[in-house]
This record gives structure tokens, sequence and C-alpha cells, in this order.
């Protein structure tokens, strides 16, 4: 019998959950805001299927309903993107040791 | 591009963002971290244009709204202030999850252009995926907004409760999951559109009962909901990076709301169901205005740490409120030159979201390795001679430990009142945010130092 590629998605779903659970304990509290934005700019790459959307069907038809929400997606994940990194490198750049 | 080779692309992406994640496990490894999450953005959205391979009107359109919403997000990005940090991610969140719910739209409207199948006739893995993204999404969207207003101030951080509102929720909880199963057997519109509907009034009925003081839990908690709500789109589209940030950006979220809940000794059912600030506690905090307290002013606190040989810095939210943190590190530095040892001590919920006081701290130049986290640093106070208590308030309070009959017993605080002397500014005897006495003002090793954060601070280090 054939394994239904949905089990495999889900198998990685779920390892990252692990991986997920692992890598954010080892994260220093200090650094727990640019934990949330970091995560809110990478939660971002759902731009991905907002590209696909806002892509789909020929060139003449490229301003059609669902093009449309493909469109505006975009616009709001790219604002989170460079929002979410830039303001994470911002605020990293600030963290620094002793000076001896 | 082929879409094996796509997949394998994703996957390096996934990869890329773990290793984002893993940086944070320390300030040197953090920025080069930063840079691998960039990567991996970068590599989807170029596999995502090689796979789609439509380069014609549409991709020159794509590629100027991304200009758009990448200026202004660098806008944003730059112009923000670092206390208003906590609302800006609410925001971040809102938009997350409305794009969710926009992409779940139009895999909707379009499932040919995503392989789920035709308009009426949706795989029904995929139309579970796509209803159950789109619904956490919008969630996400309108918690995230009224999670704005209130951190903003638009919107009063007191907790709205009415009657049956649970009973409400559940109903309303259990109508989306009917609502889902009715959009499997008949693949109506209609459906789908009432199920984002209610998706978003769900969110609003969620985060209004919570209030300010818990403000902490939720922006972790919508954290923790977008990284879900990515996933359920991810598991549509078939996406491997989107899947993998989905569940690393949800048990993210998951665990932050955990450790701040534990921060206030709060289960997180406790505080979903709402209304901290509701329950009165008036009747003991009058009882104990007429204690006597101790009255100081700059220069008995100048004088008290210039003579220390070793000082701890209490921090809180109302230091940040006040813009204090520039003056207080002038202090440090003046008292340094006294060859007085200086300390910061945080406790896990001092702020309105995880880590913001050190964020804070760190945009006044105060070196990382001076800042301890509570387990850290709890046992030195009994060592030290001053603690300087700069608006923080409820954090402190060591009723926490005494009480069982006050509403934060049990909550984990800082042993401030062990140090030979307590500084303790603040404008007035006014409880915190738990609506708790703190018993620290009566205390005959304390000093109140009644004024503005920023003021203080600043006459102490001229009297220095």
């Amino acid at each position: 019998m054939e394994i239904d590629p949905f089990i495999f998605r889900l198998s990685i779903f779920i390892l990252s959950i692990f991986v997920g659970y692992y890598v954010v304990w080892s994260v220093t509290p200090s650094l727990h805001t640019p934990l949330m934005s970091v995560t809110n700019a990478i939660s971002s790459v759902i731009i991905v299927g907002a590209i696909i959307a806002a892509l789909a069907g020929s060139s003449e038809s490229i301003f059609e309903t669902s093009n449309i929400f493909g469109f505006l997606a975009i616009i709001l994940a790219a604002v989170n993107i460079f929002g979410g990194f830039l303001v994470t490198q911002r605020m990293l750049q600030m963290y620094k040791k002793k000076k001896k | 591009m082929s879409a094996n080779l796509s997949a394998l692309f994703y996957l390096l992406s996934g990869i890329l963002f773990i290793l984002a994640l893993r940086g944070l496990s320390s300030p040197e490894t953090s920025r080069r971290g930063n840079y691998y999450g960039i990567a991996g953005m970068v590599i989807s959205i170029i596999v995502t244009f090689l796979s789609v391979s439509n380069f014609g009107y549409g991709f020159i359109y794509v590629i100027i709204f991304l200009i758009i919403g990448g200026l202004i997000g660098s806008f944003i990005a730059f112009k923000i202030p670092m206390t208003a940090m906590p609302e800006l991610v609410a925001g971040f969140h809102s938009l997350v999850g409305l794009a969710a719910v926009f992409v779940a739209i139009s895999a909707f409207l379009k499932p040919d252009a995503f392989s789920l199948g035709v308009v009426g006739n949706i795989k029904l893995a995929s139309l579970i995926e796509m209803s159950l993204g789109a619904a956490i999404g919008a969630i996400t969207f309108s918690g995230s907004i009224i999670a704005f207003l209130k951190l903003r101030g638009i919107m009063s951080g007191a907790p709205i409760t009415f009657k049956g509102q649970h009973f409400i929720n559940l109903v309303i909880g259990l109508s989306i999951i009917f609502l889902i199963y009715y959009l499997c057997r008949t693949q109506a519109s209609n459906i789908f559109w009432s199920l984002i509907i209610i998706s978003f009034i769900v969110g609003i009925l969620l985060i209004i009962p919570i209030g300010g003081a818990d403000m902490p839990v939720v922006i972790s908690m919508l954290n923790s909901y977008s990284g879900w709500a990515a996933a359920g789109i991810g598991f549509t589209l078939e996406n491997t990076a989107l899947i993998i940030t989905g569940a690393l950006v949800g048990s993210s979220g998951a665990i932050l709301s955990y450790i701040m809940c534990k921060g206030m000794n709060r289960s997180f059912f406790n505080v979903i169901l709402g209304g901290w600030g509701a329950t009165d506690q008036t009747s003991s905090s009058q009882s104990k205005e007429q204690k006597p307290v101790k009255n100081g002013n700059a220069d008995d606190a100048a004088f008290l740490m210039k003579n220390a040989s070793s000082v701890i810095i209490v921090p809180g939210y109302g230091m940040a409120v006040a813009q204090a943190q520039h003056a207080l590190r002038e202090m440090v530095d003046a008292l340094k030159k006294n060859g007085v040892k200086v300390s910061y001590a945080i406790h896990p919920v001092a702020g309105r979201m995880p880590g913001h006081m050190n964020v804070l701290l760190a945009e006044a130049n105060v070196p990382y390795d001076e800042v301890f986290e509570l387990e850290e640093i709890n046992n030195d106070f009994s060592n030290c001679d001053v603690a300087y208590v700069i608006g923080a308030n409820d954090v402190t309070n060591p009723v926490a430990k005494s009480d069982p009959q006050s509403p934060i017993y049990g909550m984990p605080v800082l042993d401030v009142e062990k140090s030979k002397s307590v500084l303790f500014v603040k404008r007035s005897l006014s409880p915190g945010y738990a609506g708790i006495d703190n018993d620290l003002f009566y205390r005959d090793n304390t000093l109140m130092l009644f004024a503005d954060a920023k003021k203080m601070t600043e006459e102490i280090v001229k009297s220095l």
C-alpha cells in the first residue's frame, strides 16, 4: 500500500514542532522580544502562497478576484517581512557587552 | 523549475529559519541568525517565482506590490520607538493573520492554480486545511487588532466581560467546527464566507475579556496562532517551508505564553477566561493606607547608593513609560565611578511583552552582561546594600510569598526586601496593575521616593 503524501507533510510538521520546542527553550530570555519579531518575519513566508495566488491564470485575467486577494496578501506579507527582519536587526544591534 | 527541486529549496529555507531561531541563544550569534532568516526568505521567494514561471504583466505587479509593502515595513521598522514594540508586534501578527485569510480565499476561489481540484470539487483534505488556516488566520487578525488597540491605549486595558460570555464563545467555537463540516459536504461559498466572518468575531470575543496586565500572555498567544495559521496554509499549498515555519512559530509562541503564565503563577486558562483587574481588592488596600511609610528625597538616595558596595536596579514598565532608562544609565555610570558594583534584575513579566525590559535597557546602552533574570539574581539581594526599584511594583511584593489570601500568592517575585535598604521610586502609594497593595512600602528598610521616575533619577545623578 502506498503512503499518502499528506502523512509525510504531517511528519515534517510534527517533527518541526519538536525542533521548535527545543530551539526556543534554548533562546536566552533577554532575547525574547527579538524572538517574537523574527518569528513574525519568518511566518510571513506565507508570501509564497500570495505570489502563487497573484500569478494564477493567464496575463489577460490577472485582475480576477482571486488574484486581487493574492496581491493584497503580498503587500501585507511584504510589510511584515521587511518590518520584521529590520526591526529585529535594529534591536540586536543594541545588545552590547561590557567595555573592559 | 521541477516540483521536486523547488521542494528541496523550500526545505533549505525551513532549515535556515531553524538556524535563525537557534542564533538567538546568545546575543553574539543572534545577528548572524537574523541573516540566516533573511536568506531563507529570499530563497523561498525566488524559488516561488521560478516554479510559477509566469513572468508576464503579473510579475511586474507582484514586484511593485512587494516594493510598496517593503517600503512601508522598512519605514515602520526604523521609526518605531522601542517602548512601542508590543504594539508593533501585535500589529504585525494581525497582518500575518489577514494574509493567511487572503491566501485561503484565493485558494478557495481558484483551486486549480494551487492544484487542489476545481471550483465546487476541491479535495477534501485541502478544504479542511484551508478552512482551518482561514479560521485561525481570521482569529489572529481580529484578536491582534484588539490587542493592538489595548496596548496603544486607544481601547481601555480594562477587561470587558458580560454575562454568558463563556457560553457564547463555546457556541461560536462549536459552530466553526459545524461550518467546516458543512463546507466539506456542500463546497458552498456562502459557508466559507460565514466561517471567516464568525472567526473574526471569535478573535474579538477572545481578547476583550483579557486585562492589560495579561498582555504579555496575549501577545505570545497570538504569536502562536499566527504560526498555526501559516502551517494550515502550508498544508493547503503542500509547501514544506511554510509547514516548518508554522510549526516553529506556533511552538515558540506557545512556550512564551507558558513562560509568561508561570511568571505570574497563573494557568493559561485562567488568563484566557479573563479579568484579573476585575476582582476588586479595594477593601484591603484602604485599611493599609494608614500605615506609616518612610519618605526620602534624591539626596538621601544619592548618599545611600554612593556609600554602598553593591546596588541592584529593579526596573519595570513604569521606567519605560517615564522614559527614565537613559537617566538611569547615567546614574549607574556615576555610581560605577564611585566603585559601586551595579547589576540589573529583571522579572519575567516586567514590561508589556516577553523580554521587553531587556530591549529597553539595551537601547540605553546597558551592557547585557549586567542584566540578570530572576533566578540568576534572586539570591544576591541578601548580600546587596541597596535595591533601587524603578517603575516595578507587583513583581517585588513580598505578599506573594507570605499571604495565601492574596491573588498574587505563589507568583515568583524578586526578593527585594532582603537587601539592606530599598529605594522605591513611585509617584504615589497607589496599588499596581494587580490592584494589590505592596507590603514593601511599609517595611523598615524601605525609603519611598515619591516622584516621577525620570525626574527622581536625574536629581540623584545631580547630587551624586
